[in-house]
């Protein structure tokens, strides 16, 4: 082995093991740096009683009731669904049917009680048209299977 | 040093690669692709961002906030290429002991820290109007910060040795160890629960409307083409610096 073979076998040799030992870390801290919890986590107990996390999913379509400032909705990641309620402004993108995150603890009944809402879009971009030709599309759809049902 | 060089050209001799491995040599040709390198920045950026700003329709979600993806993107691209750029040409510079790898490392830091910055502060002002937060400590945005973090610790201990050839070796190791941190970033979003939305583009699908994707491309085209531009602009300003003493930089500069 000539003296570059040596560094660059060096070099590759302690990339791997530091890959390697992240790769650890990470998998160990897997369940630590998620950055909210679903309502299936919520409901198999493993989010934190009396202390601050975040709950994250989709507002359950028709599930949102205003009372001025009071808001109360469901977030469901289409397994289980968890109540929440919270009082203030909420994002522009708050939407029934679009993700959402909310701080907030869980209170004895099992209700999220919010002190943030964040608005968690997703990754698809697409002009307004094209947006309700594929809503009407997927209604098409859901009649169809429906039709079949009966 | 003098010597594995003299080992290296002889085993090398002959190749072009290892020609313009030569700060002397390279010298002209980083000129000349930092000219191409400013023309098409400019000549795309005009292109992508009248594409991305006046053709491309609005976002059925996010109405019209949607188009500091044009900038936003790009930059975040740029800031994680840059990055593993910098790891090649240290992990290059430790092995065959080339002081040209070192140099093109050190010009592309500052780059890839300022695409970082813009990255992050992009983010911030689109993440305000539709997530209803400026920032939150999410894995996506957090492992970015430390990108940041990196470049600027890198450009900090390359500058604090007095010798210049210890500054690189240090700096180099920073360059390698934290480029573990490039593919966390990308992943980021598929490990773990985050604000962040997932990837738009991926290898070989995108769920994008075709005219945005067009638009943002051209802009990615430009970054790259800006982002080699400064770097070559800033190496052959390292290559005078470091090389004052050679004959050919005196005749230069005469």
């Amino acid at each position: 082995m000539t003296l570059k073979q040596k560094r660059l076998a060096l070099i590759l040799g302690g990339l791997i093991l530091l890959a390697g030992a992240t790769t650890l870390v990470l998998t160990a801290l897997k369940d630590n740096l998620a950055f909210f919890f679903t309502p299936s986590q919520i409901k198999a107990n493993e989010a934190p009683i009396n202390r601050t996390f975040r709950i994250g999913g989709m507002v359950e379509t028709g599930s949102v009731k205003r009372d001025g400032v009071n808001v109360s909705f469901k977030v469901t990641d289409t397994a289980q669904v968890v109540n929440v309620t919270y009082t203030g402004i909420l994002p522009d993108l708050f939407r029934e049917g679009k993700g959402v995150v909310a701080q907030g603890k869980l209170d004895t009944n099992g209700v999220f009680r919010a002190k943030e809402v964040l608005a968690k879009h997703d990754e698809n971009y697409m002009p307004p048209e094209a947006a309700s030709a594929v809503e009407k599309a997927n209604k098409a759809r859901e009649g169809a299977t429906k039709t079949l049902k009966y | 040093m003098a010597r594995t060089e003299q080992q290296s050209n002889d085993r090398f001799q002959g190749r072009w690669f290892w020609r313009y491995a030569s700060p002397a040599a390279f010298y002209p040709v980083a000129g000349r692709i930092e000219k191409i390198g400013w023309f098409l920045a400019i000549t795309l950026a005009i292109i992508g961002l009248y594409i991305g700003f006046f053709r491309a329709p609005t976002d059925a979600q996010q109405g019209e906030v949607y188009r500091v993806i044009y900038i936003h993107v790009p930059a975040a691209w740029m800031a994680m290429i840059i990055y593993l750029a910098m790891a090649f040409w240290s992990a290059t510079g430790l092995v065959l002991g080339t002081r040209l790898s070192f140099m093109m490392s050190h010009a592309l830091a500052p780059t890839g820290a300022i695409m970082a910055v813009i990255a992050l502060w992009t983010g911030a002002l689109w993440g305000r109007p539709t997530w209803g937060t400026y920032w939150v400590w999410d894995a996506r945005l957090t492992s970015t910060l430390i990108l940041f973090f990196l470049y600027v610790g890198y450009m900090a201990l390359a500058a604090s040795f007095d010798d210049k050839k210890k500054g690189d070796r240090a700096s180099a190791l920073i360059a390698l160890v934290g480029a573990v941190n490039v593919p966390i970033i990308y992943f980021s979003v598929n490990w773990w629960n985050t604000l962040h939305q997932g990837s738009s583009v991926r290898p070989g699908s995108s769920s994008m409307a075709s005219i945005m994707l067009t638009a943002m491309l051209i802009m990615t085209f430009a970054f790259w083409a800006y982002c080699v531009a400064a770097a070559m602009h800033r190496l052959r300003t390292q290559i005078i610096e470091r090389e004052s003493g050679a004959q050919w930089v005196k005749e230069l500069v005469k």
